[in-house]
């Protein structure tokens, strides 16, 4: 696990014998055509569908394009629809509140998770297995036993709760209030073991002096945690929350499955309304132009964040 | 010699005299040791729940699942939803259309991406720095993005609803380079190099000498590949029409907004979908967790 901290250094060594001039011109071609036959296939698969696209999508959303009608330039128009529409922002919100709801506490249940399984007891593998499988299985498939547990009329978890006076009589998936958190809540559980296996390395790799250290200077489980502990992770919390921020702007599985976007459009993510303006109601161009947004919101919310983690990088 | 020297000593060395009683400190802290124990296997359960619940009801009889109030245990069983799951809905279609997409995403990509990073990692060329930036913002962008056009141009092709049409736009990926590129470079050269003085040449060093050395980060890629493939939903479903042709998730999820209320129905192809992918996981758990841990420290 360290071994990457220190990658060996290459010496580039041509060699204590070097060939004459031209030859080694020849050479750096022949090398460089090599090096590029070898790009080539993995090249031409990222240029055709996922570059071409990208910028396609540019093109598109400043057209009226559609599945039947052939592609008409109308300029900025369909940005101005956009930042008109109530549709879109309502999306781009639900985005931002789900982001900001699902990444902080993904990070911190990762982090608390991974500090609790950290400590020796029986049972400490299945527990971590527990927690880390729900990322390996489809959020696509399993959110569909998750809309069975909050039914209204035969889910577990709904009588668990009207039990517990947590009433819902419509159910958590079709209250407007409760649907969000019970997506948020879905995403959360998805995705924190993965985040604690991070953390779990990261503190496997601190050497055990430091706290020792710490204990001995009279410092107590809080102040070791927090002064030791938490700053020699930044480099995993700085990987991790751009992760999960990354991941939950594009959130979409579970809602498509739950919600399908609904009750009222309460749920509906800007990933949802690509779905529906490009792919249920054909709108390519208009579609494309919500992708642009994303692309742009997503481009630089991560910059930022990587800006920001970047100036408290540690290294021991 | 020295090892008959340094064996008689330890040998030599009388072995310190065990403790017979436990310092009382280490007993609260054994009280301790189950508390966690305890309170670790309720969190366990509660995260598995889904699964459970899934599990139960796949063998529930429809009669029991609506009746209230409902109840984790089955209050009978019956084997019927595993039988009508086939012919209800096209279930081994869609097993095959994911075991060939995911497989063959996987198997494809991993050449690629291997070829690329081979590159980036280990031939000195022009350009390189501008591939590997290349590599890096197609890593950051989010691939709904490409969605519309994407259809679009494979819908020219006459690709959608197909298997190739699923298949063809994966067939590398920026992630994979990038992880592989990683790990090269932290693969010694002294082998390389040997075989560069032998005369070999760059797809022979790459196949023979790199390859074979890359086997665990490819295992690791490669479950990443499968896993991520198999489970993804918005592009199967983007990418097909009816649930004859997606794959288990979107073929399920389809078949949901169409049949909303036959839960066992449901659950007992959830179940068979998920299955394969629970005990692959748990055989080879240990190698797939260390390589997440391994990313993690980039």
């Amino acid at each position: 696990m360290t071994t990457l901290h220190q990658a060996p250094t290459r010496g580039d060594s041509t060699g204590p014998a070097r060939p004459p001039a031209p030859r080694r011109m020849r050479q750096t071609t022949r090398r460089a055509i090599t090096a590029w036959l070898f790009l080539s296939p993995a090249l031409v698969v990222l240029a055709v569908f996922m570059l071409y696209p990208m910028i396609q999508a540019g093109y598109l959303s400043l057209t009226n394009y559609n599945l039947i009608r052939a592609a008409e330039w109308v300029g900025l128009d369909n940005y101005v629809e956009l930042f008109a529409d109530p549709a879109f922002w309502n999306a781009f919100w639900n985005t931002v509140l789900y982001a900001a709801v699902v990444t902080p506490i993904t990070v911190v249940l990762a982090l608390a998770l991974a500090v609790f399984l950290d400590r020796q007891f029986v049972g400490r593998a299945f527990v971590r297995t527990s927690i880390f499988l729900p990322f390996i299985v489809s959020l696509g498939i399993i959110a569909i036993a998750w809309a069975f547990l909050m039914d209204p009329n035969v889910g577990l978890l709904s009588y668990w709760l009207s039990q517990a006076g947590i009433v819902s009589s419509q159910g958590v998936l079709s209250d407007p209030d409760w649907a969000m958190p019970a997506v948020m809540f879905v995403g959360v559980w998805k995705s924190v073991g993965f985040f604690m296996v991070i953390y779990l390395a990261g503190l496997q790799s601190i050497p055990g002096e430091l706290r020792e250290a710490a204990r001995l200077d009279g410092a107590g489980a809080w102040q070791r945690f927090r002064h030791v502990t938490l700053p020699l992770l930044s480099n995993q919390t700085m990987l991790v929350s751009v992760m999960a921020l990354i991941a939950t702007l594009q959130a979409f599985d579970q809602i498509y499955v739950m919600t399908h976007g609904g009750p009222f459009f309460r749920t509906e993510t800007l990933v949802m309304l690509i779905y529906r303006e490009g792919f249920q109601e054909l709108r390519f161009g208009y579609g494309a132009a919500i992708s642009w947004v994303l692309l742009v919101f997503v481009f630089l919310l991560s910059m930022i964040q990587y800006l920001f983690f970047q100036r408290r990088q540690v290294r021991f | 010699m020295t090892t008959t020297l340094e064996t008689t000593r330890t040998s030599t060395t009388p072995e310190p005299p065990r403790r017979t009683r436990t310092p009382s400190y280490l007993r609260t802290q054994s009280v301790w040791t189950w508390v966690t124990a305890i309170a670790g296997i309720i969190i366990a359960i509660g995260v598995l729940l889904p699964i459970i619940w899934m599990t139960f009801t796949a063998f529930k009889p429809e009669s029991d699942i609506v009746s209230y109030p409902p109840t984790l245990w089955p209050r009978e069983f019956t084997l019927q939803h595993f039988v009508d799951v086939w012919d209800r809905i096209p279930f081994a279609r869609l097993y095959v259309n994911t075991i060939v997409f995911a497989g063959s995403v996987t198997l494809i990509s991993l050449l690629f991406d291997s070829m690329a990073a081979y590159a980036l990692a280990r031939i000195d060329f022009k350009g390189r720095n501008v591939v590997l930036v290349l590599v890096l913002l197609l890593l950051m962008l989010p691939f709904q993005v490409t969605l519309i056009p994407l259809y679009d141009l494979l819908n020219g092709f006459g690709l959608t609803n197909t298997l190739p049409g699923m298949i063809i736009p994966r067939m590398t990926n920026a992630f994979g380079i990038f992880f592989l590129r990683q790990f090269f470079l932290s693969l010694p050269k002294d082998l390389e190099e040997a075989a560069r003085v032998d005369g070999a040449s760059e797809w022979r060093i790459y196949s023979r000498v790199i390859m074979p050395l890359a086997r665990p980060a490819l295992l690791t890629l490669g479950l990443f590949h499968f896993q991520y493939n198999w489970n993804d939903l918005l592009w199967p479903l983007i990418m097909s029409a009816d649930v004859a042709s997606a794959t288990l998730p979107a073929g399920l999820a389809l078949f949901m907004g169409q049949h909303v209320v036959e839960y066992g129905l449901l659950m007992a192809g959830s179940l068979l979908a998920l299955l394969p992918v629970i005990v692959f996981f748990l055989l080879i758990q240990r190698s797939f967790v260390a390589g997440i841990a391994t990313t993690g420290l980039k």
